[in-house]
């Protein structure tokens, strides 16, 4: 008996197919991206990078040999110049354009190499005389300016040994009451094999010396924020999320519509599929709208998002989600044949999107190819959108690239639901 | 004025399958045509084609002159589905304003026309229930609301009666005969033969998407089966095969206790029949002669019952 029951069951899971595949599939799936977000073996080799602008106002050659070691860091892509315009030369960065490509996210992180950095780039003593390179950052990205201090400091020590030798000598000196003509001879001598010895710039492991060289560390955006950095990705990215499974489950309602019978009343009603259409996306817009709108004032009266300043750009972002979102919910219902297929489908869509789109874990923190890949979702442009708003503070019409690719996510979801809604029609 | 509802040469198939092979019917003002026929005859394609719901391959469909997917149509029209189809998580006030306002009703026109029908159909006090909490009989009747807020010239009914009590019944034929005397020409399905006596001026019998038949009810009958009369001779005990044999080739058919006969010269045929169960020992219970029925003339014609 146990067995007939198991059996049925298991027919019942063979006809299904939308349960097979969520049975089988969808852990798979799950499994992938998040194999490929966080890195397993295949995402070793691509680890995140971290992308620093520097900036070298000194020019001399310890200041070149510095930044040269810096580049030849596995863990950072070290970047001179913008990319540039077309038919042009690059652009080298300059203390106000690295800061400038900070603050538009461009980078997560810059570096300034300040004059006379190369005279002493390292400093031993109590008198903090420490040549001080600046460190501008973005605070929504934590991990960028630790790893990047850290870097500085092993470079100084591993790639840098006559620099710091020579600001022994200078310290013995100071301190020590000088060297006799025949020891800074033999140390000079010493110093030049040395440079002729240096070892690779990554080469060998960071033998602690912490705090060689000064960094003054400055977030670009930190003034005006809320108390947590990252509220308005959590405000844009959870909402979007649970926008898109509630546009999937109000879509629902015209799947329900069908299977009673009263789609077909409707349509023999003076209401045409266009004007349905419509009017269930008003509605479904509507909704969305009301509860982005809920998420970001719960998120400015608990958690201090700054929404004085930003309505504009919100509700610009806001309209365009909305609007995705709900096509979004449209075109699921038109291509679902049954409520429970609608869940099936929706749940696989929305759960992979908000993974691969920054939803549950942000794009600026994953692996580059799939920040790159992020962008196929809806989630990624619209958290673009509100972080370019409530984070960067960014013009308006910076938003532009956001509210095009939304709005055209938007019309094409519209046409296809509506071409798919064919099947409702007269037969 | 045109007819609320001419159909001529009307042809539709699903793939190899003729759900219509030829329709041709009409409906004039005020006058309701039952529509009878077993399962699968095609009476719901031919509802929804007037529905504008299917698209035929040919032939002629008018409703007051206007195709039925033509501007105007659909507010000469009302439909009233085999199914609730209504929002049951709506109240009732709300079900009729939205399908009011689908129709193109609007502002104080609506109110009152949502105002009348809460009356109409005995719901003022549960109007502001939630529809799926209301009985089946109370659906029903705000499933006829719905489709009748606007007031339409043609009314399609479509079995508005089915799984609803006596007395629901009795109050849904009260709303027909309503609907009736207000000018409004219906084209009703039923599964339920008195029904479709009691209601309807004339009746149509489709079968294999053809119109087989069509008249009112003594017109029908008479055509169909002339003069001819039911006799139902109730016996004590169950008839036994040899003598259901014998019966049988008096034109008699026999099931259990039940003979029946279509007999044109009634006392002669009576005689016969009484004289072979007498013969044979058996009691009889009851008899009776009455005309033929509709029952009769659809089982005749199509070779089944109508519930079949």
């Amino acid at each position: 008996m146990i067995w007939a029951v198991a059996r049925s069951r298991l027919w019942n899971l063979r006809h299904d197919r939308a349960a097979f595949v969520l049975s089988f599939v969808v852990p798979i799936v799950f499994f992938t991206i998040f194999g490929a977000i966080f890195g397993g073996d295949s995402g070793r080799s691509e680890t995140r990078t971290i992308r620093v602008v520097v900036v070298d106002e000194d020019g001399s050659d310890n200041a070149k040999q510095f930044v040269e070691a810096l580049a030849a860091e596995k863990g950072l892509t070290v970047l001179r110049s913008s990319a540039p315009q077309a038919g042009g030369t690059p652009n080298p960065y300059t203390a106000a354009t690295a800061e400038a490509a900070v603050r538009a996210g461009d980078v997560p992180v810059a570096l300034l190499i300040p004059l006379g950095f190369g005279d002493r780039p390292v400093r031993f003593g109590p008198d903090g005389e420490k040549p001080k390179l600046t460190l501008i950052a973005d605070p929504s990205d934590p991990i960028a300016p630790e790893v990047l201090s850290g870097l500085v400091q092993k470079v100084m020590m591993t790639a840098m040994p006559e620099a710091m030798v020579a600001s022994g000598m200078d310290a013995m000196e100071r301190w020590g009451g000088g060297l006799t003509p025949d020891q800074r001879a033999k140390m000079q001598e010493n110093l030049k094999r040395l440079k002729e010895r240096r070892p690779s710039a990554s080469a060998g492991p960071s033998r602690g010396g912490a705090g060689l060289v000064d960094i003054e560390r400055r977030d670009v955006l930190g003034d005006k924020k809320a108390r947590n950095p990252m509220i308005a990705f959590y405000a844009a990215g959870l909402g979007v999320m649970f926008l898109l499974f509630s546009a999937a489950g109000a879509g629902g309602a015209i799947i329900e519509e069908v299977e009673t019978g009263t789609l077909d009343r409707i349509l023999a009603t003076r209401v045409s599929m266009n004007r349905l259409l419509g009017g269930k996306l008003v509605y479904l817009s509507g909704l969305a709208a009301a509860q982005l709108l809920v998420m970001f004032v719960w998120g400015a009266l608990v958690f201090g998002l700054p929404m004085r300043g930003h309505w504009t750009g919100f509700a610009i972002m806001t309209v365009c989600t909305a609007l995705a979102a709900s096509t979004f919910g449209l075109l699921l219902a038109a291509i679902s044949r049954s409520r429970m297929q609608l869940v099936a489908i929706s749940n696989l869509a929305v759960l992979v999107m908000s993974a691969v789109g920054g939803s549950m874990f942000p794009r600026f923190l994953m692996p580059p190819v799939m920040q790159r890949f992020g962008l196929v979702t809806l989630n990624a442009w619209a958290i673009d959108g509100f972080q370019k708003v409530f984070w960067r503070e960014e013009p308006l019409t910076h938003l532009w690239p956001q509210v095009v690719v939304l709005t055209g996510i938007a019309v094409l979801f519209f046409t296809l639901a509506r071409r798919i809604a064919r099947k409702w029609e007269a037969i | 004025m045109e007819a609320p509802l001419a159909i001529s040469d009307l042809y539709k198939s699903f793939g190899s399958q003729k759900a219509l092979d030829g329709v041709a019917l009409d409906i004039g003002p005020g006058e309701i045509l039952g529509l009878l026929g077993p399962n699968g005859a095609g009476k719901t394609t031919l509802v929804r084609s007037v529905a504008g719901r299917v698209r035929p391959d040919a032939g002629r469909l008018s409703l007051f002159g206007l195709g039925p997917s033509q501007p105007g149509a659909a507010a000469l029209r009302g439909w009233v589905p085999q199914e609730i189809c209504l929002y049951p998580l709506l109240t009732p006030r709300e079900n009729l304003w939205t399908f009011g306002r689908y129709q193109g009703l609007t502002g104080a026109a609506l109110s009152s026309a949502v105002g009348q029908n809460l009356e109409w159909i005995g719901l003022a006090d549960r109007a502001s229930d939630r529809t799926g909490n209301l009985s089946g009989g109370m659906k029903r009747r705000l499933n006829i609301a719905a489709g009748t807020i606007h007031g339409p010239k043609l009314l399609l009914c479509d079995e508005p009666t089915v799984g609803v009590d006596p007395q629901s019944r009795e109050r849904i034929y009260t709303m027909i005969g309503e609907l009736k005397t207000r000018g409004v020409a219906l084209l009703y399905t039923t599964h339920y033969m008195e029904e479709a006596e009691r209601l309807c001026d004339r009746i149509a019998i489709i079968d294999h998407g053809r119109i087989i038949a069509s008249g009112t009810r003594e017109e029908l009958v008479r055509s169909t089966l002339g003069s001819r009369q039911t006799v139902t001779i109730d016996t004590e005990a169950e008839v036994a095969a040899p003598l259901a044999e014998k019966l049988g080739r008096l034109g008699a058919t026999v099931d259990g206790t039940a003979v029946r006969l279509l007999a044109d010269d009634a006392p002669k045929q009576i005689r016969e029949l009484l004289g072979v169960l007498h013969d044979d020992g058996v009691a009889i219970r009851d008899l009776t002669l009455k005309r033929a029925s509709l029952e009769e003339v659809f089982l005749h014609l199509t070779g089944r019952e109508l519930r079949e």
